[in-house]
């Protein structure tokens, strides 16, 4: 298949549908809305299931329901819409059928903006909804990767029994870039042993994500771990840049990630010894593969469109071994690749100055400044 | 043993419904939710639905009613059964989809799901049963609670300035065009049980001629948190909660009425 220019959101949209999504359940939310209107021109021509819900509490639980059936099915929303979902995604994570949810970030909190951002790190990443669980989350930095991504998440999140998170902001869903969508795939002949289809001929099937009895609720705790280990094990995902010489190294994923691939290019062209980091799996996270870079650098910069929410698990995984500092742009605004090249030149000036605090400490009063400036 | 009368003239009047499992159930002594749900099991065994029925259970008393229902069955979050039961009607539409809600998880906290379920003409049908309290968290005051009633919540009795008048629901839904068939029935004695048994048995018909929504609310007894007798819940039911929530037909569409049942 030749390459299309091709909007995010729609790209999204359309890449699920080749993935064999049949049920899809949404809201209208800027800056997702064209995904849930692609939804709407498309799967009913198709003869698939598509469902304008009342809310996004409503939505997840239709998900929740077609999810139970076995068959392919997603949600997608925005920031305040995805807060509404967490009960729902509670659930489902607790009754271990999978599904796939897209969000793309906006500012926030509250009403906030329609602005990129990518301040639902920590909603998505380190669970949003109640109990133990953790979804699988991916971050793509263009519209190509939100394609490809789309398609694995179905994969993943079907082999896992798990939750599979687009974890996009506005600006890959509304950016167009000329991408390639994959083919048609056949939909899905065999659904699985669990799934409830009420059915002749055999022994009824319940789903259920209530264990009353603590032992019960523990041993299902038990199996989701697991699972989760096995997540961890097999499925880290990320991508490098200039990293086989690089002393330092700028970590960023989705939209700030590729922003930073800019400011390491500029840095490159100036001699500086700097390369990229970008996790494509939030969740699970590249621990170990930040540590081994981590004991071969001489420093990072963690660069986020949030007030350094990911740095938190980039500083547990390198374990003190270097000097990680922190650049981020808050509430919608997408930092320059300038602002980042300079970040990288002053880290790669030598000892970083008032070491002391922690690295959003420093940046916020380098941020001060800068605003002054302005 | 030697059977005194000829086999010719045995006849079995009474039974398990196949539709139910052999597990006793969890409810208090005198509840009526046990009765809703053999009512449910009979119909789906007299239309021969057993095996193509998936059941939505809500949180509530009747949370386990899926351990007592030999169908398959999902357990939804507290008033999302309605949505859950969209998303598998919609993928399966030639199944039969239901839940079976009480009064706090429909009314109060589902109130979005159930009335866009109605507005959408969603092709389920919904049990809701009315006992005017939240069962399960122990007696609090339910959306359905009568004015003045006593209740965890309310303990000076429901006052009405301050918390409004009982929701009346049946009356609500009916008038969303989506709804083709709405009724309220009660089961405080053998002839509204009867009736009962009849509106759910066209409840489950009108969905399966693709009629759109149907609901059936049932007056129902919570003895335990109403401290209640068995037998003074079911005068309460007819003495006071009929008044106020009074058993009637509210929406029949002409093509329910064409059905002819
Ligand atoms: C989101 C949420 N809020 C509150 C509860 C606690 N809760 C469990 S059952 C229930 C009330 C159920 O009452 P009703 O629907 O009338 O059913 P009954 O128990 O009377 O049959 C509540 C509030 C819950 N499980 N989930
Ligand atoms: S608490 Fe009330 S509704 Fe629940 S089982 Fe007991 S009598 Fe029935």
């Amino acid at each position: 298949m030749a390459k299309e220019l091709l909007k995010g959101n729609n790209a999204i949209a359309e890449a699920a549908i080749r993935a064999g999504v049949e049920a899809y359940f949404g809201y209208p939310i800027t800056p997702q809305t064209e995904l849930l209107e692609h939804m709407a021109a498309r799967m009913p021509a198709l003869g698939r299931t598509f469902v304008q819900a009342e809310s996004e509490v409503a939505a997840i639980n239709m998900v929740y329901g077609a999810a139970c059936t076995g068959k392919r099915v997603m949600t997608t929303s925005s920031s305040p819409g995805v807060s509404l979902m967490m009960e729902g995604l509670s659930y489902i994570a607790g009754t271990e059928v999978p599904m796939v949810l897209v969000n793309v970030m906006r500012g926030g909190p509250g009403l906030g903006n329609i602005a990129p951002s990518q301040a639902d790190y920590h909603q998505m990443v380190h669970g949003g909804g109640h109990g133990d669980y953790h979804p699988i989350v991916l971050a793509p930095a263009s519209v190509q990767e939100a394609i490809d991504i789309t398609v694995l998440a179905f994969d993943l999140a079907e082999k896992y029994r798990t939750i599979a998170v687009v974890l996009a902001d506005g600006s890959i869903g509304q950016m167009m870039e000329p991408a390639e969508l994959p083919p048609m795939a056949e939909l899905k002949k065999h659904l699985p042993h669990w799934a409830v289809t009420g059915e002749p001929g055999r022994a009824r099937r319940l789903l259920t994500s209530i264990y009353l009895n603590p032992d019960d609720e523990e041993v299902t705790n038990m199996r989701l771990l697991n699972r989760w280990m096995s997540i961890r094990e097999n499925e880290v995902r990320w991508k490098e840049y200039f990293l086989e010489d690089a002393e330092y190294v700028v970590v960023g994923f989705g939209t700030a990630g590729r922003v930073a691939l800019s400011a390491v290019r500029a840095a490159r062209a100036e001699g500086i010894k700097v390369g990229l980091f970008r996790p494509i799996t939030l969740s699970p996270f590249p621990e170990a593969q930040l540590k081994e870079i981590a004991a071969v650098s001489e420093g990072m910069l963690v660069v986020e469109m949030n007030a350094g929410q990911m740095l938190d698990d980039v500083k547990l995984a390198t374990e003190g071994l270097l000097p990680v500092e922190f650049y981020g742009r808050l509430g919608g605004v997408v930092p320059f690749p300038d602002e980042i090249l300079g970040e990288i030149k002053r880290l790669a000036a030598g000892p970083i100055p008032n070491q002391n605090g922690h690295a959003r400490q420093r940046w916020l009063e380098r941020l001060a400044l800068i605003k002054e400036r302005d | 043993m030697i059977n005194p009368l000829p086999n010719t003239h045995t006849q079995v009047v009474y039974q398990r419904p196949k539709s139910l499992t052999t597990a006793v159930t969890h409810y208090c002594p005198g509840c009526t939710h046990g009765v809703s749900q053999r009512l449910v099991a009979e119909v789906l065994d007299e239309m021969g639905l057993r095996e193509k029925a998936i059941g939505v259970a809500s949180v509530g008393c009747s949370v386990f009613a899926y351990n007592y229902f030999d169908v398959d069955f999902v357990e939804a979050a507290h008033g999302r059964a309605p949505a859950m039961a969209t998303g598998i009607k919609r993928v399966f539409p030639d199944r039969t989809v239901f839940t079976y809600q009480g009064d706090g998880d429909l009314a109060s906290i589902g109130m979005a799901e159930v009335m866009h379920a109605a507005a959408r003409g969603e092709n389920i049908t919904i049990i809701f049963i009315n006992n005017a309290i939240y069962g399960m968290t122990g007696g609090q005051m339910a959306p359905t609670t009568l004015p003045g009633m006593k209740t965890t919540s309310s303990p000076l009795g429901r006052d009405i300035e301050m918390t409004g008048m009982p929701i009346r629901m049946a009356e609500l839904l009916s008038k969303m065009d989506g709804s083709s068939f709405v009724v309220r029935r009660s089961l405080h004695d053998a002839t509204n049980i009867r009736k009962a048994k009849k509106a759910i048995r066209t409840a489950f018909e009108v969905q399966q001629q693709g009629l759109g929504f149907s609901l059936v609310e049932l007056l129902s007894t919570c003895p335990t948190n109403w401290d209640l007798t068995p037998n003074e819940a079911l005068s309460f039911v007819e003495e006071k909660m009929i008044p106020y929530f009074e058993l009637g037909d509210y929406k029949v569409a002409d093509a329910v009425k064409a059905l002819k049942l």
